[in-house]
Order: structure tokens, then C-alpha cells, then sequence
């Protein structure tokens, strides 16, 4: 009798343990990477949905709402000098071809809400801006941190670079306005 | 004498006005820095000193903390919080550590009664490690014995 409730015993921890090893397996198989490494393999994958608080004016916006449109995605945060420094390029890219249907979205992560109204209001940011506070959009995309800035295509993929850190960098800037053309080409 | 009695009740409300206004380092430890990933209070990211900022600000406007944390959980989600709040799905969190530990000193219950039981055992048994006879049986087999050496 106790030799039989010590091998079910037995059993059941060796099965607990199994289960767990395989939900270890299972989970890091299907973790998604994210967008960003599939673009820099020379993917183009379908750039993540969203619906997010729009930040300048009341409601919501919705990613899918600019489908058919070239789309820059710029991921910022009022606490990061960058995104302060590179806000005029991207206000100037918007201005500049808005007419030929670019939009610059604005995608405030990880942030206070307060902190990133006034951050917008000080650097004259025109563009629409989104607020995704706990930064559910980060594991989509495969953020590494802020500013990172993607380029979406009329047909609503992920095209050219991702490009981390400041687009006003010297080592960005260049890339930075062959994606504009590509996205208004595409 | 009014003036006595003006600061006799600035000394009784003082300490209870003070009790309600939390202050800022009652909740650095009760939140987590959304990039990091640690308490507040152990963080210094960029994202940390705003949220110390915001709701050292909110504690001078004398909020509450469930207040604070409440507005805090609307711009970050629940993951802002350091301990799961105690509602719906988040009780598992609480219950399971503590269904845990009961069933850990259930079965260290059982195993330390069966070795102390088996224990008494051996220490009943005699040289050769056989158990001890029933009296009754030893008092027949020593009446038995006694008749062979008549």
C-alpha cells in the first residue's frame, strides 16, 4: 500500500515537472520576435495593428485607418533626449509631403501622459500622436528602446529599415530620407 | 485662550491630515518601472523619475494611494503595480504560493510520521530485527516451555 502511494506519488511529480519543461518549450517556440528582426533578415512583414488613445485630440486611432497610405511610425517618449532632437526633422517630413498622402504617426510608449501632451506641445508636434502607456505595442514590434522609427508601404508592410536611434543622426539621416522616397514610391 | 485652543487642535489634526496625504516613498515600493521592470525605488531610468515626479506631485495634492495607483494603472496598465491587485484572476496569485505551502507541510507531515512511526518500530524489534511477540503468546509459550523442563 505505501509502496504504491509512493510511485503515484513519484509519478505525479515526474509528470508536474514534464509539463512545466514543456510549457517552457512550447512558450519559447512560439514567442513572437517581433517585427523588427523579420525586417532586418529582409522581410516584409505586415506591419502589427494597433488602436491606440490619440494623444492630441480625444478618441482613438487605429493603424488599419491608413491603409493604402505611406506610413512613418516613430516610437518616442517624452523622457528621451533623441525623440526631442529628431521632432523637427519628422514635423518637416510631414509638412513636406502630406499632400502626396504620408502620414507621420506619433506613438508615445512607455510615458506619462501629462509629460508626453506637454513634450508635443513644446516641440510643435502637428502629426497625429497615439499613446500606448504600457507599451503593449513594443513586443510587436521588437523594440529595443526609443526613438525607433519604421516605414509602412501603401499596401500596409513593413519595407526598408528600421531605423533606431534619431533620424536627424548623421548616420541616420541619409537612410532616413531614401525610406521616405521608398514609401512614397511604393 | 483661543489661541490655546488653536494650537491644541492643529496638534490633534496635524498627524491625521498627514496620515491620509500618503507620501511619495510610501508607493516607489508598490510600483514598478515600466522598462526596467523593478520597484520604483530602485530605479533611476527616465521613465522611473517621471512617475516619482507624478506621483510625488499627486501626494502633495494629498490623493490617495489607491487614487495615485489607480491613475497610474490607467496610463501603464496593470503591470505597474508591484503586487497584483486583489480581484478576479488575480487572487490566483495570492492563493497559489500560500495552497503551495500548505500542501509542502501536509506531505513533510506525513513522511516525518511515518519515519517516527517506523522508527518506534525498530526500536521495538529485538537483536535479530524481529518484532516484539504478543504477551498473551509469550505468557503461553513460557507455560508451554516450563512443562518441558519438569
Amino acid at each position: 500500500m505505501a509502496g504504491r502511494l509512493k510511485l503515484t506519488a513519484q509519478v505525479l511529480a515526474l509528470a508536474l515537472v514534464t509539463g512545466l519543461f514543456a510549457l517552457l518549450v512550447w512558450k519559447l517556440a512560439t514567442q513572437d520576435e517581433g517585427a523588427a528582426p523579420k525586417l532586418g533578415r529582409g522581410e516584409t512583414p505586415p506591419a502589427p495593428g494597433f488602436t491606440l488613445d490619440r494623444l492630441d485630440r480625444p478618441g482613438k486611432l487605429s493603424l488599419a485607418s491608413y491603409r493604402g497610405r505611406p506610413v512613418i511610425i516613430n516610437f518616442w517618449a517624452s523622457w528621451c533626449i533623441p525623440c526631442k532632437e529628431e521632432a523637427p526633422l519628422l514635423e518637416s517630413v510631414w509638412k513636406q509631403y502630406r499632400g502626396r498622402g504620408l502620414v507621420v504617426l506619433g506613438v508615445d510608449i512607455n510615458d506619462v501622459r501629462g509629460e508626453a501632451r506637454r513634450f508635443a506641445r513644446e516641440n510643435r508636434m502637428s502629426y497625429p500622436l497615439v499613446y500606448d502607456g504600457p507599451g503593449e505595442t513594443t513586443t510587436d514590434y521588437g523594440l529595443t528602446g526609443v526613438p525607433e522609427t519604421f516605414f509602412v508601404a501603401r499596401s500596409g508592410r513593413l519595407v526598408c529599415d528600421r531605423l533606431q536611434a534619431g533620424v536627424h543622426l548623421k548616420e541616420n539621416k541619409e537612410r532616413f530620407e531614401e525610406c521616405v522616397q521608398e514609401v512614397l514610391g511604393a | 485662550m483661543r489661541l490655546l485652543l488653536a494650537i491644541g487642535l492643529a496638534l490633534v489634526l496635524a498627524p491625521a491630515a498627514s496620515a491620509a496625504c500618503p507620501s511619495a516613498a510610501d508607493l516607489e515600493d508598490e510600483l514598478i518601472c515600466p522598462t526596467c521592470k523593478t520597484t520604483l525605488d530602485q530605479s533611476d531610468a527616465p521613465v522611473a523619475r517621471r512617475i516619482k515626479a507624478y506621483v510625488a506631485r499627486r501626494a502633495d495634492d494629498c490623493a490617495s494611494k489607491q487614487q495615485i495607483k489607480d491613475e497610474l494603472v490607467a496610463q501603464f496598465g496593470p503591470s505597474v503595480l508591484a503586487a497584483p491587485p486583489r480581484e478576479g484572476f488575480h487572487w490566483l496569485a495570492w492563493i497559489l504560493p500560500l495552497a503551495g505551502l500548505l500542501a509542502a507541510a501536509g506531505v513533510v507531515s506525513v513522511l516525518v510520521w511515518r519515519w517516527s512511526r517506523s522508527r518506534s518500530v525498530e526500536a521495538a524489534a529485538d537483536s535479530n530485527g524481529r518484532p516484539p511477540l504478543d504477551p498473551e503468546l509469550e505468557r503461553r509459550l513460557d507455560r508451554e516451555l516450563a512443562r518441558y523442563d519438569r
